[in-house]
């Protein structure tokens, strides 16, 4: 078997390329994708430190975070919607006024 | 047999992961995220939880990700508008190239900090090992973590209206 | 035995892996042959009776037929995609099939030192598994829809997730009311806990513990095949022929080929579900596949006698009767049997 460490640094890695979806894409549904990349290098290293303390309170966690997930995409996605329907526009950057 | 496992579900993930992030089209990138996440599912069946694998692709790929291919296909803005003009030094390719030295840098900073603590093997008497049982998972479920259970709930009812509420057409 | 040969265990599950595939594949030939001919009698025509023995070649003429003709795809769809939505389609009907126990354990007359079950592999969340499975396969008519570019294909993919998703939740509930009672995600056990008989002659199968259950089972899994009366993604007079309209040769044979063996694929579920799987009176031990097919067998006929009987519901009340009426009844069917088990023990 693998060690603890390498499932950490693919965690690692794969939060660094959610990361950097969300800073250098202009448009909102990647910077959505992004952010599930993210959530689920959290849940790989809920799972794999949950394996190697021998508890299932990891993969508890980790379906705790796909339902928020979950919420977070039906609330995302509606408030993309409303947005292009506003601006027809899906970049950020167009959606700098604080009031319209 | 596990370890090559592992690293093919690892490449798998990482270069579906990169790629997500550098389409232009919206649709590849949900359908690359999906296969990212079927690599993450491979991952949790080697990590002894069939469970949470089987969900991965139930929650994540089955529905989180229908919902957002239902956006692209709805919206149709196929490409993403090109950069625009750098407002400051900060944000052209001097701040790109800044950024990525910070980033490696703190990737060396993980790996060295990893190296420190020595490699964690996993146990293998079968007492850790029965992380992978369902009745387990849902004994704790209910009864430990009850609460945080129930106010899923609740967030999930509020999700919804909101939702709702959101993409509704204002008349 | 020479050296350089894999352990026969592997070899002889290797070879029901093979003879699970193949199986799939004519019992999906199988059916194109028994719709149309039951088709025929019920409209009072004679069917397809020229090749072969009544008929039963003409799948494999039409495969043959399918085969020879040319590869079409529109100037302006999305290439890659367009090519992958056949296969997903069809890896996703066949790869449910994996889980599903059809026979006692065999040691293929003494060949084997160990028996191996006759299942491809049996894994301890098989249940979800297929749910799992069954939920992938809405990618295959999404983007067969989308990457076609023409809006029959477009109208019919969105109809066709739309309604999946809507009737998964009460194939869902109704498959938890049953994992209650068994007390196992695993369906050999499943199929297992339902030997025995009450009073000597009704057999102990869950369908008589969960009549409603079954009912909202075969309901759900008409609308995830997409069947008649259910059949709006290829709604012929409304959508031409639905997600499929730009696709020729074989990926649409692949589409057809996903169509048939999702449909055998939700018989064996419910057989194995509610309907004791392999187990029956009569046969010895290992012939007990036999019953499994009967069963499967019958529900397959049910299925096709359904399609040329009720005529197509409309699109609304299909998802109004989803979500209205299937899914309020499955959750009081959970509830009710999660109380009865509490209260009996």
């Amino acid at each position: 078997m693998v060690p603890l460490n390498y499932y950490l640094v693919l965690s690692g890695v794969l939060f660094a390329i959610g990361t950097a979806g969300v800073f250098l894409r202009r448009n909102l549904i990647t910077v959505l994708l992004s952010i599930e990349i993210m959530l689920n290098a959290v849940n790989l290293t809920f799972v794999a430190v949950g394996r190697y303390l021998g508890t299932v309170d990891g993969q508890i966690i980790t379906f705790f975070v796909m339902t928020v997930a979950a919420a977070e995409a039906a609330v995302g996605l509606a408030l993309v919607i409303s947005l292009f329907r506003h601006r027809e526009t899906l970049n950020p950057d167009a959606f700098t006024a604080l009031k319209w | 047999m596990d370890v090559i496992a592992f690293y093919i579900f690892a490449a798998i993930a990482v270069v579906a992961s990169v790629l997500v992030v550098g389409q232009k089209n919206p649709m590849h990138s949900v359908m690359l995220l999906i296969t990212s996440f079927g690599a993450l599912a491979g991952l949790y069946v080697l990590l002894d939880a069939p469970f949470t694998a089987v969900t991965q692709i139930i929650i994540y790929a089955g529905a989180i990700m229908v919902l957002f291919l239902f956006v692209v296909m709805l919206l149709n803005v196929p490409r993403e508008e090109p950069a625009p003009p750098a407002v400051s030094a900060l944000l052209g390719p001097t701040g790109i190239r800044i950024g990525v030295i910070l980033s490696l840098l703190l990737g060396a900073e993980i790996v060295w900090a990893l190296s420190r603590i020595g490699l964690g093997w996993f146990p293998q008497d079968p007492a850790a090992a029965s992380v992978s049982s369902v009745a387990l998972i849902g004994a704790s479920l209910f009864t430990r973590h009850a609460f945080a259970f129930e106010a899923t709930s609740v967030l999930i009812l509020v999700a919804m209206i909101g939702a709702v509420v959101l993409a509704r057409r204002e008349h | 035995m020479p050296a350089w040969l894999p352990p026969p265990a592997v070899l002889a599950h290797l070879g029901l892996i093979l003879v699970v595939f193949n199986m799939l594949v004519l019992s999906a030939a199988f059916m194109v042959w028994m719709e149309r001919k039951v088709c025929a009698y019920i409209q009072d025509r004679n069917g397809p009776n020229r090749v072969g023995f009544e008929g039963v070649l003409q799948p494999f003429a039409d495969v043959i037929k399918l085969l020879f003709k040319e590869e079409l795809r529109p100037k302006a769809a999305d290439a890659l995609l367009f090519a992958i939505a056949p296969v997903i389609s069809a890896a996703a009907a066949f790869a449910a099939f994996a889980v599903i126990p059809f026979g006692t354990s065999t040691t293929l007359w003494g060949l084997l030192d160990q028996p191996i079950p006759l299942q491809v592999t049996d894994v301890n969340v098989a249940v979800l598994v297929i749910f799992a499975i069954t939920s992938m396969g809405i990618y295959g008519i999404v983007l067969a829809g989308w990457s076609s570019n023409s809006k029959y294909s477009l109208l019919g993919g969105l109809r066709s997730s739309a309604q999946m998703i809507s009737y998964e939740l009460s194939y869902g509930l109704a498959l938890a009311a049953v994992i209650m009672l068994a007390g196992s995600l695993s369906l050999r056990e499943i199929v297992l806990n339902q030997a025995g008989t009450w009073w000597g002659f009704i057999p102990r199968w869950y369908v008589f513990l969960q009549p409603i259950g079954f009912l909202i089972f075969m309901t759900a899994g008409v609308a995830e095949t997409n069947r008649a009366p259910f059949d709006f993604p290829e709604a012929e007079q409304e959508l031409v022929a639905g997600y499929h309209t730009e696709y020729s040769s074989m990926s649409f044979a692949m589409f057809f080929l996903a169509e048939y063996v999702n449909m055998v694929t939700v018989s064996a579920v419910a057989t194995s579900l509610f309907l004791g799987g392999w187990l029956g009176p009569f046969l010895p031990d290992w012939l007990a596949w036999v019953w499994f097919l009967v069963k499967v067998f019958l529900i397959l006929f049910f299925y096709v006698w359904m399609r040329w009987t009720l005529p197509r519901y409309r699109y609304d009340q299909l998802m109004e009767f989803g979500w209205k009426y299937l899914l309020p009844v499955a959750v009081l069917n959970l509830l009710a049997t999660a109380a009865l088990i509490l209260w009996i023990g």
